[in-house]
């Protein structure tokens, strides 16, 4: 675990931070706004291209690392949170976000997601929610309302209320909780740049339409709205929940607290880890 | 290697301590194995427990030796019972016979019919009543006392291992300790039994359990971060871990799964620095999909898989080499890992420092079988030494031009980009992929990938560690992992018979090389391949890749009872008698 700051001459611009790689989203992707908005908070925090680390699940928003200039990751289905918290622990040094779906963190990641929240890492964590699988075309997702018909998997609705992420990030400890919008890209970088900066778990949930399976979702545009102003107070941001629709926008809660970090031991040589099996 | 270059022992003892769980027997056993390692004499102490947490039944098998020991004998010389009550348990697992003693605590009435049956010399002693006499001890303590006195161990020695043993327990207590040994030795005057150990010969040993040698050998390769979650017979390999990596500047994360075990571990290597988790049966099972990804990304990472009996839950506490077929093949599409197995305890620190070393050096996921068997048992042994494997992984160097962090090369090995350095920003992806690391669905780009990352493991040199090869002759077994100690002392039985017989014992389970176990098998007509699996798991997997001699047989039996030296010389004999067409 070592400390190789490299903090290169130049200021980079935003564009320094998008790889050459054409996204292969859908035109009119919401994620598309999420990748300028990061690459737009990079620049302006002036961290250099080889700190950063974006880790990544499976899913069209998994696909974001890959479009970026800068170490990524793009793992197996679900487990981002997990592949970013080893990165970040064991290389304290380097800015890590993971990036994902709903699908992707919340359904086959969902323990991770607790853990994360309680674990307090210091990386955060951007979702981009479509209530909706993109890449398997358009299966209900654990954040789709009970009574949506569109999926050939669920034709007659899900029969289930929807996942309530921003109620379990405050009740499994996330220290910082947000919400953004994709089409919002002043806020959602300004968003994603508190995000970042914050020492520990920052989890910001993007409402992030997809087009193709959910087009309804572009109404978003007119209905987002502002809800929250970040507090510290517990008690106040679950009572902003019970009243939240679900596309109320800010941060919702910050409340610093130590972050998850290895213990410090009296160093030992090697030699003396093995004398300690010699025979008294 | 370490233990694998010694001779069997040909002077040993085999005692078990017997008893509820809770009465002590392993405290006891510990004591015994390491006052004898303080005066001189090898040792190893297996532990026979049932599935339960706490209570049930407990048996410490100890096998003392003036030489190293590797396994379990197939008798026990001497069994000391402190209570009979769930005895009939090891029925199976712990042999009699006419020349073996068995103590008793004299409050216990008659031994069980399978004791009595066996003609085994039975003493009731006073265990529980001296005791009481001597209010502080227990009746474990007793029957140190009288074990240590039969064996003939140094009273010095024995009186150290206990205060070391009980230390926080009194100044008042070590002379109850001391007046208490000295009446249980008094008491073994009236026995009549002929258990002395000739004198050892004292020099440096190491104590320590298969799990804390992996340990030691992770430290030593390099390891600096470990993610894990709890899982009998594993744990004890984290646990360590947890008060090491801190000294070493690492770190220990319990994870809420295997499957975030294994990924955090991959993010850290990923990261640039070393990494192992450790787990059993299920929760490798759990980490397969992680594993094809470690592959396909060229992650370095090693996953130490401690055996039990199997499939599903199976026998927690007990040991079995099933799990050879996942190791191996775990994982969908073609995803080729390494994978390496210790052959005794010793060898623990050895192959697990020799796994870091190929993960990194290969930038592929390394495997490392170890059992039950190995893991939670205790030995006195020559101190392993520290080898020259240390990770060294080829990164990029800072500001590289036309960085390929797939780019084929003519070891297949390409230069890994570490996040912090600059110039080499890629994307690692689990998707096929370009040597830019670009995700690509085209065949070409799909076979240059798959060609590479097996020609790296194919290609490289191994040098002499693969197999542990000794002996000659026309008679060949051939085994893996921690049956090797037991079938060690099989060949030298059947040799000592003025059988000529050769033994290899694979290290390198994964990849196979077939041109070097054709070379080592030449001369073989007849070859035994030993195994602890029901389904014959390493015999199958070696007629697949190998060829092996028309004459071979296989001896396959499961878990969880450890297979002992007698049963593998008697196979071995009968395979001799063969006729060979
Ligand atoms: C173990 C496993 N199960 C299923 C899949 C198939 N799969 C790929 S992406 C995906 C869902 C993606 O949805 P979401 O995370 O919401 O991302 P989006 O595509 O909407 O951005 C699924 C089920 C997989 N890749 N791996
Ligand atoms: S399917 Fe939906 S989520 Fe996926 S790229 Fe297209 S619009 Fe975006």
């Amino acid at each position: 675990m070592s400390k190789e700051h490299h903090v290169k001459p130049r200021a980079l611009a935003h564009k320094d931070y998008k790889s050459s790689y054409k996204p292969v989203w859908c035109a009119g992707c919401g994620d598309f706004g999420v990748l300028n908005a990061l690459t737009k908070s990079l620049a302006a925090l002036e961290i250099p291209t080889e700190q950063v680390a974006l880790i990544s699940g499976i899913g069209c928003s998994s696909r974001l690392p890959a479009y970026t200039r800068a170490y990524g990751f793009h793992g197996v289905h679900g487990r981002a949170l997990p592949v970013a918290a080893g990165l970040a622990i064991s290389r304290p040094e380097l800015t890590v976000i993971a990036v994902g779906g709903d699908g992707d963190g919340f359904s086959i990641g969902g323990n991770h997601f607790i853990h994360a929240c309680r674990r307090n890492a210091n990386f955060s964590y951007l979702v981009m929610d479509n209530a909706v699988y993109g890449m398997t075309k358009g299966q209900a997702s654990p954040t789709t309302e009970s009574d949506w018909t569109g999926s050939k998997l669920a034709p007659q609705g899900t029969h289930q209320p929807p996942f309530q992420p921003l109620e379990m990030a405050l009740a499994a400890g996330a220290p910082f909780i947000a919400r953004a919008f994709s089409n919002a890209p002043n806020e959602l970088a300004q968003i994603i740049r508190e995000a970042i900066e914050f020492p520990g778990f920052a989890f910001v949930q993007i409402l992030s339409p997809c087009v193709t399976f959910r087009p309804e979702q572009l109404n978003w545009k007119k209905q987002v709205h502002e809800a929250f102003t970040p507090t510290a107070d517990k008690r106040e941001a679950y009572l902003k929940l019970l009243d939240d629709d679900g596309i109320g926008t800010g941060i919702l809660y910050r409340a610093p607290r130590p972050c998850f970090q290895p213990d410090n031991s009296v160093p030992q040589s090697l030699e003396a880890i093995a004398a300690s099996f010699e025979v008294e | 290697m370490n233990e694998a270059k010694e001779k069997p022992p040909d002077d040993s003892f085999s005692l078990a301590l017997i008893g509820s769980g809770g009465a002590g027997v392993m405290t006891a056993g510990q004591i015994l194995l390491d006052a004898a390692a303080e005066a001189g004499y090898f040792g190893l102490m297996t532990r026979s427990t049932g599935p339960q947490i706490r209570g049930g039944e407990a048996a410490a098998v100890l096998r003392l030796g003036v030489t190293p020991v590797g396994c379990p004998d197939d008798r026990i010389d001497l069994l000391v019972a402190l209570d009979w009550g769930k005895a009939e348990y090891f029925s199976d697992e712990l042999a009699l016979d006419a020349d073996s003693v068995v103590i008793a605590d004299s409050a216990e009435g008659e031994p069980p019919v399978w004791v009595t049956d066996s003609g085994a010399r039975h003493y009731a002693v006073r265990l529980s009543e001296l005791a009481r006499e001597h209010s502080g001890l227990r009746a474990n303590i007793i029957a140190v006392g009288i074990v240590g006195a039969l064996v003939g161990l140094d009273f010095e020695c024995m009186k150290n291992t206990i205060k070391r043993r009980l230390t926080g327990k009194g100044s008042l207590l070590l002379n109850v300790i001391q007046t208490g040994l000295l009446a249980s030795i008094s008491e073994t005057e009236s026995l009549q039994c002929a258990c002395r150990l000739a004198p050892p010969q004292p020099q440096p040993r190491w104590l320590l359990t298969g799990n804390e040698a992996v340990g030691m050998g992770a430290l030593r390769g390099g390891v600096r971060f470990c993610a894990a979650y709890p899982i009998t017979p594993s744990t004890e390999i984290q646990e360590w871990l947890a008060r090491r990596l801190p000294e070493v500047g690492g770190c220990l994360v319990q994870a809420e799964d295997e499957l975030a075990s294994i990924n955090m571990c991959i993010g850290a290597s990923f990261g640039g620095v070393p990494a192992m988790t450790a787990t059993s049966g299920p929760g490798l099972s759990l980490m397969v999909e992680a594993l094809g990804l470690a592959v396909a990304t060229e992650t370095p990472l090693v996953v130490v898989d401690v055996m039990r009996g199997g499939p599903s839950t199976g026998i927690p506490t007990k040991s079995e080499q099933a799990d050879l077929a996942i190791a191996v093949y775990g994982a969908h599409g073609d995803a080729p890992r390494l994978v390496l197995a210790p052959n005794g305890i010793s060898d623990c620190v050895t192959t697990t420092q020799w796994a870091v070393f190929l993960a990194e050096a290969l930038q592929c996921p390394a495997v490392v079988l170890s059992d039950q068997f190995l893991g939670q048992s205790r030995t006195a042994i020559n101190p392993p030494k520290d080898r020259e494997w240390h990770a060294e992984r080829r990164r990029a160097p800072a500001d590289i031009a036309d960085f390929q962090r797939f780019g084929d090369s003519s070891d297949g090995v390409s230069m890994m980009g570490i996040p912090g350095t600059p110039g080499s920003e890629y994307t690692a992806t689990g998707l096929s992929h370009k040597p830019s690391a670009r995700p690509s669905a085209m065949p070409a780009d799909h076979r240059l990938q798959l060609d590479k990352r097996r020609r790296k493991l194919e290609q490289f040199d191994y040098g002499d560690d693969w197999a542990d090869i000794e002996g000659d002759g026309s008679l060949g077994l051939l085994t893996w992992g921690s049956t090797t100690q037991a079938a060690r002392e099989a060949v030298a039985r059947v040799c000592a018979d003025g059988s000529a017989v050769r033994l290899v014992s694979l290290r390198l389970i994964a990849p196979l090389d077939p041109v070097r176990i054709a070379r080592v098998l030449e001369g073989i007509d007849r070859l035994l391949v030993v195994e602890q699996s029901h389904g014959a798991q390493f015999f199958r997997y070696l007629r697949a890749v190998c060829e092996l001699p028309p004459h071979t047989r296989s001896l396959a039996e499961p878990g969880p009872l450890p297979l002992r030296p007698g049963r593998i010389a008697a196979a071995l004999r009968v395979l001799e008698m063969e006729q060979v067409k």
